[in-house]
């Protein structure tokens, strides 16, 4: 343990503590000086969770043919959209002035589980864990377009410049392992839609007004998987050992000159770095990964870059204790010939999910890890672009869409919120993505009202100024 | 245990004292943080139509209806000098939970212990109420009495003092000369001194000798560069739309521009209007225009994706809430949706700012992606800047042009029309006028504001939303701050631009002022850069804030005499080695009783790297470059129709040039510099934070170009084969950190340099894909471990470090 290092981490937690239930108290202190290897340092109350693996599904999946089961909508194919259902809601400028009219899911839903909830027929790996998942079909949002809706959902606020989830968990709970970051950000190299991919930004992930220590480490698909990791050609590890040797030594003696205990801080960095060029390549490596391990998450799981890949490197995180694993899978943006783009879509991601649920839970690690999975917004009801049965696009869709939770706490086999037989607006519990939000801290042991950071003359928060409320419903 | 706490006790109270309890320092932060919410400025209806004040009770004034004293149903919620008299007191002390304040469901904290006990004090006391520090003009402060006469008369110096010797601290020695000149190169060119200026900065004895070096950088073009970089995270300058496609656009003139700005010292008072209305100047010149371009800054979205009446509120709302962060200090975007909470700032006011902004002559959104402005990365309106060359040939061209004309004319007038020639010439002049418009395409733009001749009248947006139009409201500004001149009606950016630096606003030159301190000692005098608010934090040395700031406006704003200023005192020189519990006990260095060390930025790190391997380009202005990053990074976050879509590198020179020319894509910025906290850019930035982390040591460490100039930096030291091996590790660790090496360093190095030696001896693979394939085993063996030396100085905390 180094005091100086744990005295910069109290300086900069302090606001954080300060508005803890615990205040300044002895509790908090023990608990900041025992840094590593204590889960919960930071949090609020017990936690459920102590780590989450967050599969985001940019480009906002169509609920309709997924999992909102709308059975008697294929009679009204082709009708307008009452004005009583719709109220005039804001579009986006590409259906704007246009006729709405109804476009029923082509695809067939069965009841899946013990439980019998309704699942479409792309997701038949999906229905197979269904009895530990919880979708929440009044999941709704404020934005109506990719970037603001991404952005909200993933750092609080459409405009720019606010912290993601990642690096507020990073913030609040600080880290739980000393050899791989704290928040890790896996983006598929490649997907099935071909239609409207959308654009993801490094803010989705970032650390806006917290400082940069907290932002997600984007893994890459290619080449060195942490950015700058590998040492040049020409130096092995024994060189870059000998090197930092000579470096500490050095450093050690103008600290003695100095007295800049933050000298003592870039010696632990440089030596944190030197555990990642090991500690990364062993993660990253699947070798000793057996055959029935790979073959759960489907064949692209041997494809760098995949989904599925993404999905096994995320139990290998969770495994390892990297408290917060996000997945980026693009190509959900089907304004026109959705059903063949999502067919493919789904088959990306299907297996994998099932497979990352199966496989924490045989290892007992889905009792700490809360899996989520979700979009920007959802589609409309009515087509966009050509309309007939087995071909139809559909718009963007902020009022509702579904998303589910997994793991750690969630009751499993449930659907929570309802939505009208449009499938156009929640009728029942309404789940806004800041409460979404809010859940997932929660189950953390984190207040969304008290994980705070003062920026802007504001008290920040990841839920932002409107209140947010924990769904307390859908825990166990 | 103990020890930690001790520690935080002097954190946090660094600024309580035994003297009387100060409303503005001491109990407006209390009522920010715990009561405003509910009893402040906001007057806004919460979603059920009920006022959001409660209890018709407002903290943050004395008098009026609401206000502080006023009596209501024969209760007082403060009385002057009676606890007993005062509500206030009673709620938040009582015992019964439906009374207490604040109250459970305001999801604020409960009160501390000293908290109430400041609360007390204050009501004994007399409980009196002050205007907010930042929104009174500040005023020439008669210097503070200090005891130590010998230290220095220059009146920073003075503050600085006063505040150390009520603190009990003594000010550190002066730094040693190889320090000084190393942090002051820094801190005005953003480069590390030669070999050559160190010594003859040793070798000049006279008394002047520093303030001449410092004249000396001043006088670099690099000193423009290196100022400019802090405006362009303020302004969130970038070469992307940062939305959607996040496509390329071009705003390098106005880069150009700052830089020029501050290498010839433009008054910050110009160099304000330029920017908020430099179109609106009679006949403005090329300069002010492009200064204009501070308004084209925000982001942006591409056409045809969002509804244009959106994107247009969204715009003007990103344009309004720039000024306020970087000429107000003020986070007016907190007023978009309702009153300020925390600043007596209204929704209304916000709106009657926005109406100076609303009314551009151009589109809300991006062009369609045909035509040349959009591979030019240019949105209409916009002004072509060519260079000299490039005047020349377009003069050239337009005489051509008449020429054609004029024979066309002579021939369409003769008598006896020859249709077959006219017709030849008429081909003839369109040819060169294509030529001359395709000409035009390849010359830069500079995109500007512009105002539509018909004012676009402008509303409080209802909740912020912009389909939800209340009540129109008419230019002015808000009522907090002086009132602005022009007459209703008439007014226009320009009249705003002149009130901000009108000598009664009491913001625009402390903002400044502050952030220019906060350059050369890391922490502003007032932390909170971007907010002067009630919620940023309470100034340091508030006296000397104002002294700086009075003697700023007097200076007709001269930013380079108040940076000369600030150097040249011994508050600034002081060594910054002390004893670590020095460090411990205040960690910022916000006593300043001692030099500040700090983190540099990620642009000072690798232009350094750059410098003193003897590979920096210095060439000037332009558009952005591109040095090499590893692959697929943007690709792994763009659309497969984003323009550009894969970050391809630059060749030869250009990737050598300073890191402000870097091309700066906002959804994915460069990580070498993001990963020493450079902003994304898609927000207005008055301060990075600093911090330590070990992908920052991997940069340094594995980035292709810090260890391709430490491979350079080793053959230069070959060039000079007159030196010893004992001497070439002295000239090498004095390139890098500017200090000569003491005999334990050198010990060190010579023997890391033998432990080099030996590992590349053993592993001649290594060694050639380090050294390449010149010379025998031996030489190649011989220059890795040089590289390998100095890749380890490159490396060195120093190196990252202001001293």
């Amino acid at each position: 343990m180094n005091p100086f290092q744990d005295y910069n981490d109290l300086v900069n937690r302090r606001q954080f503590l300060k508005r803890g239930s615990m205040g300044l108290g002895s509790v908090a202190m023990s608990s900041l000086l025992a840094r590593a290897g204590v889960p919960g340092m930071g949090s609020h109350f017990p936690a459920k969770a102590k780590r989450v693996i967050f599969l985001f599904m940019a480009g906002a999946p169509s609920q309709l043919d997924l999992f909102d089961y709308k059975p008697d909508l294929h009679k009204r194919f082709k009708e307008p959209l009452p004005p009583s259902v719709s109220k005039g809601q804001r579009v986006t400028a590409m259906t704007k002035g246009k006729e709405q009219l109804v476009a029923p899911s082509m695809f067939k839903f069965h009841r899946q589980g013990k439980s019998g909830v309704y699942l479409s027929e792309l997701l038949p790996h999906i229905g197979s864990v269904i009895d530990d998942i919880c979708i929440i079909k009044s999941t709704n949002t404020d934005a109506i377009n990719h970037d603001p809706g991404k952005t909200l959902f993933c750092t609080g606020a459409e405009i720019p410049g606010k912290a993601s989830l990642g690096s507020w968990l990073s913030y609040g709970l600080g880290r739980i392992n000393e050899s791989l970051p704290d928040f890790v950000v896996l983006n598929s190299a490649f997907w099935s839609g071909k239609v409207n991919v959308q654009a993801l930004y490094s803010r989705l992930w970032g650390s806006g007004f917290l400082p940069s220590k907290h932002q997600g480490v984007a893994f890459q698909a290619a080449g060195d998987p942490v950015l700058f990791l590998s040492n040049p050609a020409g130096v092995s590890r024994e060189g870059r050992r000998r090197m930092l040797d000579l470096v500490t030594s050095l450093n050690e003696e103008h600290l003695e000159q100095v007295g800049d205990p933050e000298i003592q801080t870039t010696i632990a960095q440089q030596e944190m770095a030197f555990r990642m060029q090991a500690s990364v390549p062993e993660l990253t490596d699947l070798s000793g990964e057996p055959e029935h391990v790979l073959d759960m998450y489907g064949p692209e799981v041997r494809q760098s870059g995949s989904f599925a890949r993404n999905c096994l490197l995320a139990r290998r995180m969770a495994e390892r204790d990297v408290r917060f694993v996000q997945l980026f899978h693009r190509g959900w943006d089907h304004h026109t010939a959705l059903p063949a783009n999502i067919r493919g879509q789904a088959r990306d991601v299907d297996q994998p999910c099932a497979a990352l649920l199966k496989d924490l839970k045989q290892r007992g690690l889905l009792e700490d890890t809360l899996v989520v999975f979700g979009g920007e917004f959802g589609r409309t009801t009515y087509g966009q672009g050509k309309l007939e049965v087995d071909n139809y696009g559909r718009d963007h869709h902020p009022r509702c869409f579904s998303t589910w939770m997994a793991g750690a706490g969630i009751k499993g086999g449930m659907t929570y919120g309802e939505t009208d037989d449009y499938c156009y607006n929640v009728v029942k519990d309404p789940v806004h993505v800041r409460d979404f939000n809010a859940t997932i801290l929660h189950q953390l042991g984190l207040d969304h009202n008290r994980l705070t950071f003062p920026f802007l003359g504001l008290d920040q928060k990841l839920t932002g100024v409107n209140e947010a409320h924990v769904v307390k419903e859908i825990l166990a | 245990m103990k020890y930690f706490i001790g520690l935080l006790t002097v954190a946090t109270g660094l600024w309580a004292g035994a003297e009387e309890v100060s409303f503005n320092q001491d109990i407006r932060p209390i009522f920010s943080k715990h009561c405003m919410t509910c009893h402040g400025p906001d007057a806004g209806l919460d979603e059920h139509g009920k006022s959001k004040r409660k209890g018709e009770l407002r903290l943050d004034r004395a008098e009026g209806p609401e206000g502080a004293y006023r009596v209501l149903d024969g209760v007082q919620a403060i009385k002057p000098g009676d606890l007993k008299g005062s509500e206030l007191w009673r709620r938040i002390t009582t015992d019964d939970a439906d009374d207490r304040m604040p109250p459970v469901k305001a999801h604020v904290d409960p009160l501390t212990s000293a908290e109430k006990e400041t609360l007390r004090r204050w009501i004994v006391e007399g409980a009196k109420y002050e205007d907010f520090w930042s929104f009174v003009a500040p005023r020439e402060r008669e210097l503070p009495v200090v005891k130590n006469k010998k230290w220095s008369a220059r009146p920073i110096d003075q503050f600085t003092l006063a505040k150390m010797e009520e603190k009990g601290l003594v000010p550190n020695a002066r730094a040693d000369k190889r320090t000084l000149i190393r942090r002051v190169s820094f801190d005005l060119t953003g480069l590390p001194p030669s070999l050559e200026e160190i010594e003859e900065y040793l070798a000049d004895h006279s008394e002047d000798a520093y303030e001449r070096l410092v004249s000396r950088l001043m006088e670099r073009p690099q000193y423009g560069e290196h100022m400019a970089k802090y405006w362009l995270d303020l302004v969130r300058f970038a070469d992307t739309n940062g939305m959607h496609h996040d496509h390329y656009r071009d705003m390098t003139p106005y880069r150009d521009w700052v830089i020029q700005a501050f290498n010839e010292n433009l008054g910050y008072d110009e160099f304000v209007k330029y920017q908020v209305a430099g179109d609106l100047y009679p006949n403005p010149t090329t300069e002010q225009l492009i200064g204009s371009g501070f308004n084209r800054l925000h982001l942006i979205i591409d056409v045809g994706t969002a509804l244009p009446e959106e994107s247009f509120t969204k715009n003007v709302i990103d344009r309004v809430s720039a000024v306020g962060t970087t000429f107000m200090g003020m986070t007016l975007g907190c007023a978009v949706c309702h009153d300020h909470k925390f600043d007596p700032l209204t929704q209304k006011e916000f709106f009657q700012l926005y109406a100076f902004f609303n009314n551009f002559d151009g589109e809300p959104e991006t062009g369609r992606r045909s035509g040349s402005d959009f591979k030019r990365g240019l949105q209409a309106p916009y002004i072509i800047v060519p260079t000299a060359e490039e005047k020349e040939k377009m003069a050239a061209l337009d005489v051509g042009l008449e020429g054609l004309e004029g024979e066309l004319k002579a021939l369409q007038a003769a008598e006896a029309r020859d249709e077959g020639a006219i017709k030849a010439k008429e081909g003839e002049l369109k040819k060169a006028q294509e030529a001359r418009g395709k000409f035009e395409e390849t010359l830069r733009g500079a995109m500007v504001m512009k105002e539509r001749t018909e004012v676009r009248p402008a509303h409080v947006l209802v909740r912020g939303a912009y389909d939800q139009p209340g009540e129109e409201v008419q230019r002015d500004t808000p009522a907090f701050l002086p009132p602005l001149k022009a007459e209703e009606g008439t007014r226009d950016r320009m009249d705003l631009a002149e009130w901000l630096v009108a000598p009664e606003n009491p913001l625009t030159a402390r903002v400044e002022v502050n952030r220019i301190w906060q350059q050369f000692f890391g922490v502003g005098l007032v932390k909170t850069a971007e907010d002067f608010g009630a919620q940023g934090r309470w100034p340091s040395h508030p006296r000397l804030l104002d002294h700086l700031t009075t003697e700023f406006v007097a200076s007709r704003w001269d930013v380079k005499a108040l940076v000369r200023m600030i150097v040249l005192s011994e508050t600034y020189q002081q060594s910054s080695v002390a004893p670590r519990e020095r460090f411990v006990a205040d960690p910022e260095n916000r006593m300043l009783a001692r030099g500040s060390r700090f983190r540099l930025d990620s642009e000072m790190i690798r232009d350094q790297v750059l410098a003193v391997s003897g590979l920096l380009n210095l060439e000037m202005y332009g558009f952005s470059v591109k040095p090499p990053q590893p692959a697929g990074l943007w690709k792994a976050v763009a659309m497969p129709s984003s323009y550009p879509r894969e970050y391809v590198a630059d060749a030869g020179g250009k990737i050598h040039r300073r890191s402000i020319y870097t091309f700066w894509k906002r959804g994915m910025p460069p990580p070498q510099m993001s990963i020493f906290d450079a902003p994304t850019r898609e927000a207005c930035i008055a301060r990075r934070e600093r911090t330590n982390t070990p992908l920052q040591a991997l940069v340094l460490m594995n980035e292709e170009q810090y260890f391709g100039a430490a491979k350079k930096f080793a053959e230069h030291l070959f060039e000079v084969p007159e030196l010893n091996e004992d001497q070439r590790l002295a000239r090498a660790y004095e390139t890098v950190t500017s200090q000569e090496p003491s005999e334990l360093t050198v010990g060190k190095l010579r023997e890391g340099l033998k432990g080099f030696r030996e590992y590349y001896g053993g592993n001649p693979d290594l060694a050639e894909a380090v050294a390449g394939e010149g010379g025998d085993e031996v030489s190649r063996a011989e220059r890795a471990a040089w590289t390998m030396l100095v890749h380890s100085l490159l490396n060195l905390d120093v190196v990252k470090t202001h001293e």
